[in-house]
């Protein structure tokens, strides 16, 4: 905790300064005068280097560092920034769970975390699940069982599935029912996946995983 | 009468193109190894790992992102837009507004004289109408500059709901008053007479509320020029339908227009044609000379692109004692909100049941509401709804079985279409098999419970009445090393769509469906199929696959027959090898004529409906509740579908497709409903919080699918009929129906929510 605590301090007395807060809400024109090209070019792209502060993220296990705005979301830095677009947007507000990654192998909505929230903790995403080209025993289960449709909703599925498995090894219906319960399909494959999720946790069992 | 399915924009045209063969080439297979099994998705990895790449996903280097600036008001004039502030705010590549060159594109065409509107109308007539849109560097940016657009309005009155749209003094939304249409009329027979010969008569009064079809990926386009050529990539259900739309609403040769979408995450009739936002995005590409992508928020696709439309019916069903249907009446009045939609269809009331005295009034008006757009059998679960409820009480009425009283009235033909005789016609089956493996009897005798948690069953039947566009080409090539090239412009809508016309290629070819790739959904490479959509994508281009995997095998078994001097009746083809009687596999690769002249190509047609005859899907549904009297609250706890579909295809997405609409049927019986807030005309719920779908809690723990195929050879040469649609017709109607059968309260509103059902049993307490 002591590296947390020294970065927030740097964040605050560094990064956050009025001027770089408001080039980041995009008030005024703070931007194009600091950098002196006011004419057809305000400035060179969009991101304005007044409002970044720097991030360290680990995700699936490797290291990534890069400039975020603090209002960027998890979400936002995972498909934007990073290209890892397995992690899909649904609402952007917490209703959906398309976005479902773990944190610290816990189910965590990415749209609802700031990505700067997710310093020091290891994130995993659907692409973090397949080892050697191998599926999860999750993953394998909902091709199995047909636990999809337009697969949307899936890599988010699948994530809280692997969150489910991997606090409760054995679930009952109810407790899958339970565990799944933040993610939405508009298709309705709902109940394929309470079959997927039971297949998985014999697998895993099985496999001799957690 | 109406068919009960079009797209909104650029409709397709029905009917065979001249150059359609006129026959079936083919009698559909007897035996089947590959088609039927339950094969998993041939995409399936793709879709479980992340790596399928949506629309929304995409990036392009230079790629700039699009914002929609939407009327907050329900009815208005725009008088005067102010971008300057916006088209200098820090990132911002061009604004666009009905002032912006090429902006000037007519919307809602209509054939004929009607109103019409424009890409950016100055009249808005609905909270969330297009006022001007923005490309800037970054989507943060985008949404910023939105907000420094300096928009005058002249907020005119507003008609929220559709009762009060034709009311004296009510505001008009088009010019010449707010009927979309004269009253559409059906008649046969003589229903006043039928009513009088008629020894049970019962009439209920319904409404069902306007549906959303919110599906998991938001609406949306990435749109990039190269030189005069367009690249859209869309997510869409008919990649054709956008072509042709966007070409003509741009002024650009089709050729020049390429829309993609091979992965796109659910429409359900809400991406079927061209958006609003989709020619933004290209105008805006072209104004920047930069690739442009332009998607919705959550909260707009609640409101500009589309919904079930609210319905208010009253049906009048009378008969003789022994059941015998002698009359049905309906009057409907529907609204499709601001444009012009279908947004009733009195097509169950007209074809379900054998009936010689049937009326129809249909009413549809405008209302400064969202577009109406067809969903999922666009009319039928609403039709359902009031239908399916007045059979099941004047079953009561008759003290006669419902599964009996609508055995009773099973007809062999298509009434509507004038006695034209069905392919095939499972609806009997449906309910004979349907309610034997339920165990309706034992369910229905059962007592219903005591306490406060009352259980009860319920069915209720349907039908889909559309039929196809049948028009379709595909090809497949076989290399020698047994693996196949498949193109098709069908998109697979999450269907399973791939998978299926994969094992058709299979089937034929004797090689395994994960040897088959496919090539598809993409104007500018593939071959055209009509739309995703009205459960026509399997029975219209399946038959052109398989006539184009036919012509590749009798390529291949020609010359495999020479090589091995042997007639070519006597080979087969399994395992990619070409097998003689005794057993004896000759791999593809050992015919040197082949190995020099792969791939074979083969290039087949959708041949057209069946003469005379008309193939059309039935089903019957059941469902068990528990009724919590004390809160209102219904749970579903088991379903079963049992679906004349036909041949199943495949045995996984058979059962997906069926589940997925039974629990879409929950969501409309129980949950879900647009709130519109009659004053302002606003949409209260644009979101998922506040609009209910349903989730894995709801759905109900026990699903039987059981699907009902009675070998038709005569539909198509696969002997496939449509799924998606029916498979969602009649489960609110069956829950409805078994909510009466707990607690003796009709359920006439959707939702089923707590709300209405705690109020009516306290009213029959009282």
């Amino acid at each position: 905790m002591a590296d947390r605590d020294k970065r927030d301090t740097h964040r605050c007395r560094d990064g956050v300064t009025r001027r770089g807060f408001l080039a980041s809400l995009g008030v005024g024109t703070v931007g194009a005068v600091v950098t002196g090209c006011a004419a057809a070019e305000p400035e060179p792209r969009g991101d304005n280097l007044e409002g970044l502060v720097p991030c360290h993220l680990e995700i699936n296990g490797r290291r990534h560092t890069l400039l975020v705005e603090p209002r960027w979301s998890l979400l936002y830095v995972l498909r934007e920034k990073l290209g890892l677009t397995g992690t899909k947007q649904g609402c952007e507000r917490g209703e959906c769970g398309a976005c479902t990654v773990l944190v610290d192998g816990v189910a965590r909505y990415a749209c609802l975390t700031l990505a700067l929230e997710a310093e020091g903790h290891a994130v995993t995403t659907v692409e973090g699940l397949v080892v050697d080209g191998q599926l999860s025993a999750v993953q394998h289960a909902f091709v199995a069982e047909d636990a999809l449709q337009c697969g949307y909703c899936t890599p988010g599925q699948v994530m809280a599935a692997e969150a489910l498995l991997r606090a409760n090894p054995a679930p009952s219906d109810e407790e899958i029912r339970e565990g799944m319960s933040g993610n939405l399909c508009r298709c309705g494959a709902y109940d394929h996946i309470v079959k997927a999720v039971r297949r998985a946790a014999a697998a895993r069992v099985e496999g001799g995983l957690k | 009468m109406k068919a009960g399915f079009g797209s909104q924009q650029g409709a397709a045209v029905p009917g065979g193109p001249p150059g359609t063969p006129a026959e079936s080439s083919a009698a559909t297979w007897g035996e089947t190894l590959v088609v039927g099994a339950a094969v998993p998705r041939v995409d399936g990895w793709q879709r479980v790992t992340g790596t399928a790449v949506y629309p929304l996903d995409l990036q392009f280097p230079g790629m700039l992102h699009a914002a929609v600036l939407r009327c907050p008001h329900a009815h208005a004039r725009v008088k005067r837009v102010d971008t300057s502030r916006a088209a200098r705010m820090p990132g911002v590549r061009a604004v666009l507004t009905a002032a912006s060159p090429g902006a000037d594109v007519p919307w809602y065409p209509q054939r004929g004289k009607g109103p019409t509107s424009k890409l950016f109308d100055p009249h808005c007539r609905y909270a969330g109408e297009e006022v001007a849109a923005v490309a800037a560097e970054t989507l943060f940016q985008a949404r910023e500059a939105l907000a420094v657009i300096d928009v005058e309005y002249e907020v005119l009155p507003c008609v929220a709901e559709m009762e009060e749209a034709l009311l004296p003094g009510a505001p008009p939304i088009h010019g010449g008053g707010n009927r979309q249409n004269e009253t559409l009329r059906y008649q046969r027979g003589d229903v006043a007479k039928g009513f009088a010969e008629a020894d049970a008569v019962v009439e209920l009064s319904f409404r069902t509320a306007c549906e959303i079809h919110t599906p998991m990926e938001v609406h949306g386009s990435v749109a990039r020029w190269e030189g005069d050529t367009l690249t859209v990539w869309d997510t869409t259900q008919g990649v054709f339908a956008v072509r042709d739309a966007l070409a003509s609403a741009l002024g650009l040769p089709r050729a020049k227009v390429r829309v993609i979408s091979q992965y796109m995450g659910g429409g359900f009739g809400s991406k079927l044609g061209l958006n609003k936002h989709t020619v933004m995005a290209a105008l805006l590409a072209r104004a920047t000379g930069r690739p442009v992508k332009l998607f919705l928020s959550r909260e707009e696709t609640f409101l500009c692109v589309g919904n079930r439309p609210p319905n208010r019916l009253t049906v009048r069903a009378g008969a003789k004692k022994d059941g015998t249907l002698v009359a049905l009446e309906m009057k409907a009045l529907g609204t499709g909100g601001a444009y012009p939609h279908m947004p009733t269809s009195a097509y169950l009331v007209t074809d379900l049941y054998a009936c010689p005295n049937v009326a129809v009034e249909e009413d549809n008006v405008f209302t400064n509401t969202g577009p109406g757009r067809p969903f999922r059998a666009p009319g039928f679960p609403p039709c359902a709804w009031a239908l399916e409820q007045t059979i099941d009480a004047l079953a009561e009425k008759l003290r006669i079985d419902p599964v009996e009283l609508r055995l009773k009235n099973v007809p062999s033909v298509s009434q509507q279409r004038g006695g034209v005789p069905y392919t095939s016609t499972g609806l009997a089956e449906c309910l004979r098999r349907g309610a034997e493996a339920f165990g309706w009897k034992a369910a229905r005798a059962r007592a219903r419970g005591r306490g406060h948690l009352r259980r009860g069953v319920g069915v209720a039947a349907g039908m889909w009445g559309y039929d196809g566009e049948p028009r379709a080409t595909a090809s497949v090539s076989l290399f020698a090393d047994g693996s196949a090239l498949l193109n098709t412009g069908a998109s697979d809508i999450g269907t399973g769509t791939k998978t299926v016309l994969a094992q058709v290629v299979a089937e034929e070819l004797g090689i395994a469906p994960e040897r088959v790739r496919i090539e598809h959904a993409d104007t500018g490479t593939t071959q055209y199929a009509p739309a995703s959509g009205g459960s026509q994508t399997v029975v219209v281009n399946a038959p052109a696959v398989r006539e184009a995997a036919q012509q590749v095998r009798r390529e291949l078994l020609e010359l495999a027959a020479a090589a091995l001097s042997r007639p070519q009746e006597e080979l087969r083809l399994a395992g990619g090898a070409v097998v003689t009687p005794e057993g004896t596999a000759h791999p593809f690769a050992s015919f040197q004529a082949f190995v020099a002249s792969q791939p074979l190509v083969g290039v087949g047609r959708r041949h057209p409906h069946p003469k005379g005859k008309v193939a059309l899907p039935f089903v019957a549904q059941f469902a068990e509740v528990e009724v919590n009297t004390r809160t209102g609250e219904v749970r579903v706890l088991r379903m079963l579908g049992a679906q004349d579909s036909g041949r199943v295809m495949n045995r996984l997405t058979f059962e997906s497709q069926v589940f997925g609409g039974i629990v879409m049927g929950v969501g409309f019986a129980l949950t879900e409903a647009r709130v519109v807030d009659r004053r302002t005309g606003t949409v209260v719920n644009a979101n998922w919080h506040d609009y209910k779908i349903p989730t894995i809690k709801d759905c109900p723990a026990e699903l039987t699918c059981l699907p009902v195929d009675l070998q038709d050879r005569e539909c198509n040469s696969v002997g496939a009929k449509g799924l998606g649609e029916p498979a969602t017709i009649p489960t609110a109607a069956a829950i409805a129906n078994a909510v009466y059968h707990a607690v003796g309260v009709r359920v006439t509103d959707t939702p089923a929510s707590p709300v209405q059902i705690a109020a009516l049993l306290q009213r029959r307490e009282g």
